[in-house]
């Protein structure tokens, strides 16, 4: 019979493993990543229009300022605490270890609450975290940017390494459009892409004002000024869901492999670790599958665009 | 595994010494159902005597313990124009008893999402160590469809399982802690005679499932479906009320928000669980609903639990137990939604016309 004194205590019970691979949690990069944020200051705000502001952020911590490294098209969590977390796209260079820019537009509760603070305070980000645009695998190749209103700002990292590295690509355009003029995001660094880097720019708004003297009409409409040689070409679209649809399918119908064109993709997102379930397209996580997707995978997701 | 016999008083024994000392939770009769059947939930116990072991299911799943509905992420203190963000993985030894296969089946599953990712979820990995389970098996209810996807046994995700083989438990023992603590009590070698009733007790288990949900091929059947008029038939329906994810098993989606203390010198990052049925599951900022409609997002959580997880990870999600299908208050359910689903592909196979539905 067993004996009554005998007890099983508390801290007996913690069991043995029973996942097959218990990962190793003390990285610090690792943390850094998942749940605890790098902490960073606003070093700098530039207000672009009345909804869309560029935020300068530099790590505070000289080692985690190491650490974080992303691609072009990868995107951080940006934590504000007490009001929540947003994924938000880096739109700066990669080779820039000083700071990070984040182009943000003024949308939800958490942006909203970013436009009211000051240079100086501190947030935190977590990441990055996604997959980036193919930049080495787009070298030799001529390339197409087309980027639609906000779209500039995913853009933007992928501009930046085409500009360093400006010798490994052939022709590069630039389309861009807007709906009106004053909408066009960066036109102080227009002049900058064209003279510079010798990207030719493109841009087109929906709704002239009496100063404008361009393009007017849809994005889709610059095609008639741009020649592509459409078997060494590669596009990255990024834009508002109803303009992949267009523009994707018109430069499929041109002939540009469908594995050679490519969409960031805007979900809502809560954790940027494929967990949380609500950026899922399909069986596909925005998170960690994307953002970037290729149009092939983007055909054969269902409610993608 | 090693199997032993345990006779039902002496296993009782052992029960009341394991709740004695430990925060353990088992399953209790907390109301009576409308027609009449009792409802049971995992609820504190510190007796043998509380527990009801031969209970049906439970309302609600065993994931609360693991995946609680509110749950603290991390906390931030301010000061002086900056902040700290302080996290604590750590979490209280518990004691699960009574979980039936598929509930393990679903925590198996949950460990496979939540752990062998590319991010594992530190929380989760906490509570799962800490966590102490005891399993039993039970005759289905009538709604049951569990062995249509195999869930109607399970060999892993436990520390002790024990079948009921009469007068007698038939224990299934997973692991080193609950070998040692079962040495102080009297088991026994399983005897012939025992193996038998075992066999008996699977044999008796496997053909009383009375409800079959065909699942073979449903990954491929939801991709051709996807326009399905099934999907507004069963999706006019729908109430948006998320209550099926809330008692799924494995439904682990959630969303995270923030709030400041009330004295504003600190602020909490909580995970609450969603649901995909919710009508702002996919609204992003601005006001864009991705799946604007409600047939839209059932059929996500279908395609989520039949299609995307088995190409992700290989298996179907859902385990067959049928607490969506009970606990839906306008009575979907998931055998008549994927039936549904099943009989219009058959029909336009072999119908000589167009179907009605489809021009």
């Amino acid at each position: 019979m067993h004996d009554m004194r005998f007890t099983i205590p508390r801290q007996d019970l913690n069991r043995e493993a029973f996942a097959s691979s218990v990962p190793d949690f003390n990285l610090k990069s690792d943390l850094m990543k998942t749940d605890m944020g790098y902490k960073c200051r606003i070093t700098n705000i530039v207000s672009l229009t009345e909804q869309e502001k560029l935020f300068r952020l530099r790590i505070v911590d000289p080692e985690e300022r190491r650490i974080f490294r992303f691609k072009p098209g990868q995107f951080i969590m940006l934590e504000l605490p007490g009001f929540g977390d947003v994924p938000i796209s880096i739109s700066s260079s990669n080779s820039n270890h000083e700071y990070i820019e984040l182009c943000i537009r003024k949308a939800g509760h958490v942006t909203s609450a970013l436009f009211r603070i000051e240079p100086g305070m501190h947030l935190a980000i977590r990441g990055p975290f996604g997959s980036s645009f193919p930049v080495d695998e787009m070298a030799g190749h001529h390339v197409l940017l087309i980027a639609g209103g906000l779209g500039i700002a995913p853009l933007r990292a992928p501009l930046f390494w085409i500009n360093e590295h400006r010798d490994r690509f052939r022709d590069v355009h630039l389309l861009y459009g807007a709906k009106e003029p004053s909408q066009l995001l960066f036109s102080y660094q227009f002049d900058e892409w064209k003279t510079i880097s010798h990207i030719r720019l493109h841009t087109i708004v929906e709704h002239a004002d009496a100063e404008w003297k361009g393009n007017t009409g849809m994005i889709t409409e610059l095609f008639g000024d741009i020649s592509i040689d459409t078997k060494n070409t590669y596009a990255i679209v990024c834009g508002p869901p109803v303009m992949f649809k267009f523009v994707c399918s018109y430069l499929d119908r041109l002939g540009i492999p469908m594995n050679r064109m490519f969409v960031s993709l805007e979900r809502r997102m809560h954790c940027g670790m494929g967990k949380c379930c609500r950026c899922m397209v399909g069986s596909t996580f925005t998170c960690i599958d994307g953002p970037v997707f290729d149009y092939w995978s983007v055909m054969n997701l269902k409610e993608a665009i | 595994m090693i199997y032993k016999v345990i006779s039902k008083p002496e296993f009782r024994k052992f029960i009341d010494v394991l709740v004695r000392e430990n925060t353990s939770f088992g399953p209790r009769q907390v109301d009576t159902a409308a027609n009449g059947n009792p409802v049971y939930q995992f609820m504190p116990v510190a007796s043998a005597d509380e527990i009801e072991f031969d209970y049906t299911a439970t309302a609600s799943s065993a994931k609360h313990f693991f995946l609680p509905f509110r749950d603290e992420l991390s906390r931030f203190s301010f000061h002086d124009r900056t902040f700290e963000q302080h996290i604590a993985y750590e979490s209280e030894p518990v004691v699960l008893i009574g979980l039936r296969p598929c509930d393990i089946s679903a925590l198996n599953i949950l460990d496979d999402v939540l752990l062998n990712g590319r991010y594992p979820s530190p929380y989760y990995l906490a509570k799962r160590k800490n966590t102490f389970v005891i399993g039993m098996d039970h005759l289905p209810l009538p709604d049951c469809f569990c062995k249509s996807l195999a869930h109607h046994t399970v060999s892993t995700g436990f520390n002790l399982f024990c079948s009921d083989i009469g007068e007698k438990y038939y224990l299934s023992i997973n692991s080193s802690k609950a070998f040692t603590y079962l040495e102080e009590f009297q088991t026994e070698e399983p005897s012939y005679e025992d193996n038998c009733l075992m066999t008996q007790r699977r044999k008796l288990i496997s053909g009383s499932f009375r409800t079959e949900v065909d699942v073979t091929s449903l990954p491929s059947i939801l991709d051709i479906e996807f326009e399905s008029p099934v999907w507004d038939k069963w999706g006019a329906k729908c109430l948006n009320c998320g209550t099926c994810a809330m008692v799924c098993p494995t439904c682990y989606c959630y969303s995270v928000d923030e709030r400041f203390d009330i004295d504003l010198k600190g602020a909490s990052r909580n995970r609450q669980l969603y649901s995909c049925n919710l009508v702002d599951f996919a609204v992003v900022a601005g006001g864009h609903n991705f799946r604007p409609k409600n047939g839209d997002r059932l059929k996500y959580r279908y395609y989520h639990q039949h299609r995307g997880f088995a190409e992700n990870a290989n298996q179907q999600i859902c385990v067959g137990c049928n607490r969506c299908g009970r606990a839906c208050l306008t009575g979907i359910n998931p055998k008549a939604v994927i039936n549904d689903l099943r009989m219009e592909k058959e029909s336009c196979m072999t119908c000589v016309s167009p179907s009605p539905d489809r021009t």
